[in-house]
C-alpha cells in the first residue's frame, strides 16, 4: 500500500518493528484509519510518541492556563492598547463626573444641615420667647423664689385699694408674676373691686382674707419693697390688719389666666 | 498512547499549578493554543494517512506556534494586532476544519 510505503521510508526503524507485532498475528496492514488508530494506542513507546506526547502536554498546558487566565480576568485579556486606553479615558470621566456629583451632593447637604440648624435656632428662640410672655402674660405656671405675703384682715378694713399698693409695690421691686390665694394671677389687665359683703372680687373672682399674695422675684428686694416706710405693710398694719412677709426660695403659681386675643389694639407698624 | 498520556499529562498540570501568563507571554498564548492544535490536527490526519513522521510533527508544530506568534508580534508592532489575530485565526481555523474533516472521512468513512 502507498501509505505503508509512504510510512516506511518516512518512520522510524523501531516503529516498523512495533508494526510487526499485529502484522506478524493477523498478517494484515491496518487498513482503515480506525484500525490504525486502534494499533497507534496499542503500539508501545517509541520516539515519536514520545516526541508527540511531550509536544501534546506542552499544548494541554498552555491550553489550560490559557483557559483560566480567561476566566480569571476575561474582560480585558486580549484588549489592545488602544481599546484599553479608550476604557481608562470613559472610566476616568465617568469617576470625575461622579466626583463632581459628589461634591454637589456634599454642598446641597451642607446647605440642607444649615437651614435645618437655623431653622431650629429661630425655633428654640421663638418657644423662648413665648416661654416668656407666657409668663408675662399669665397664660402660663410659673415657679421661681419669691415672697409669700399674708396679709389678715381683722378689721375688716383692708381692701382693694391696699392690695392694690400691694401690687405696686411687688410690680416696683421687679415681681415677674404674682399670685393672690392660689385663685387669681395677677397680670396686666387685672382689675380689683371691693365686694359689698366683704372680701375684693378680683377678675370676677372673689377672694376673701386671709389674702396670700405670692410674687416671684428677687426675694430681699421684694420684701424690702413692701416694708418701706408708710408703704403697703404700715397702711395695712393702721387697718389693724397684720402682714406676714416670708422670703420663699421655690414658689409655684398654678393658676392662670386665658389668653383673650385683643380686639381693639393691633400692632403699630414700627419704622 | 504515550501521545495520549502526555495530552492528559499536559491538561492535569495546568490545572494543578494553575500558573499566571506573564504579561509579555498574554497576547501570544492563545494564538500559540490555535497553532499548536493546527498542528496536532494535521499529524492526526497524517496518521490516519499512513504517513505520520514524527519530525515532520516536531518541526511543523514548533513552526506553527512560533509563526503564529511572530504575526501577531509583527501586527502589534504595526498597529493592527487585533485584525492581525483575527486573520490567523480564520486560517488555522479553516485548515483545523479541513484536517478534521478528513479525519472524519477515515474514521467514520463519511
Amino acid at each position: 500500500m502507498s501509505a505503508q510505503d509512504e510510512r516506511d521510508s518516512a518512520g522510524e526503524g523501531p516503529e516498523r518493528e512495533l508494526h510487526s507485532g499485529p502484522d506478524s498475528e493477523g498478517h494484515t496492514e491496518p487498513e482503515s484509519g480506525a484500525e490504525r488508530l486502534a494499533a497507534g494506542l496499542r503500539q508501545r513507546p517509541s520516539r515519536g510518541q514520545l516526541a508527540a506526547g511531550v509536544l501534546l502536554a506542552a499544548l494541554g498546558f498552555a491550553a489550560v492556563v490559557q483557559v483560566q487566565s480567561n476566566t480569571q480576568d476575561a474582560t480585558y485579556v486580549g484588549a489592545r492598547q488602544d481599546e484599553l486606553i479608550a476604557l481608562i479615558n470613559s472610566l476616568s470621566l465617568a469617576s470625575d463626573r461622579s466626583e463632581n456629583e459628589i461634591a454637589q451632593l456634599q454642598e446641597t447637604r451642607r446647605s440642607l444641615l444649615d437651614d435645618t440648624e437655623s431653622r431650629q435656632t429661630a425655633l428654640e428662640r421663638s418657644e423662648q420667647l413665648a416661654d416668656e410672655r407666657g409668663i408675662l402674660a399669665g397664660t402660663l405656671a410659673a415657679a421661681g423664689p419669691g415672697v409669700r405675703v399674708t396679709v389678715t384682715d381683722a378689721g375688716g378694713a383692708v381692701g382693694a385699694n391696699n392690695l392694690v399698693n400691694g401690687i405696686q409695690e411687688l410690680r416696683d421691686a421687679g415681681a415677674e408674676a404674682i399670685e393672690i390665694n392660689g385663685q387669681v394671677r395677677v397680670v396686666a389687665q387685672t382689675a380689683i373691686r371691693d365686694l359689698d359683703e366683704g372680701g375684693v372680687q378680683i377678675d370676677g373672682t372673689r377672694v376673701e382674707a386671709p389674702y396670700v399674695i405670692e410674687a416671684i422675684g428677687s426675694p430681699p428686694t421684694l420684701s424690702g419693697g413692701l416694708q418701706i416706710a408708710r408703704g403697703f405693710r404700715d397702711e395695712v398694719l393702721r387697718l389693724e390688719g397684720t402682714v406676714r412677709i416670708e422670703e420663699v426660695d421655690s414658689l409655684e403659681l398654678t393658676a392662670v389666666v386665658d389668653p383673650v386675643p385683643p380686639e381693639y389694639a393691633e400692632p403699630a407698624p414700627t419704622e | 498512547m504515550i501521545a495520549v498520556l502526555g495530552l492528559v499529562l499536559g491538561v492535569l498540570l495546568g490545572l494543578v499549578l494553575q500558573p499566571d501568563v506573564p504579561i509579555g507571554l498574554q497576547p501570544y498564548l492563545p494564538i500559540a493554543v490555535v497553532a499548536a492544535l493546527d498542528a496536532v490536527f494535521g499529524a492526526l490526519r497524517a496518521f490516519l494517512d499512513g504517513i505520520f513522521d514524527d519530525k515532520v510533527f516536531v518541526v511543523s508544530f514548533v513552526s506553527n506556534v512560533l509563526i503564529a506568534a511572530l504575526i501577531v508580534y509583527l501586527g502589534d508592532q504595526l498597529g493592527v494586532g487585533g485584525q492581525l489575530t483575527t486573520g490567523v485565526i480564520v486560517v488555522l481555523g479553516i485548515r483545523i476544519f479541513s484536517n478534521v474533516a478528513a479525519i472524519r472521512r477515515h474514521l467514520f468513512h463519511a
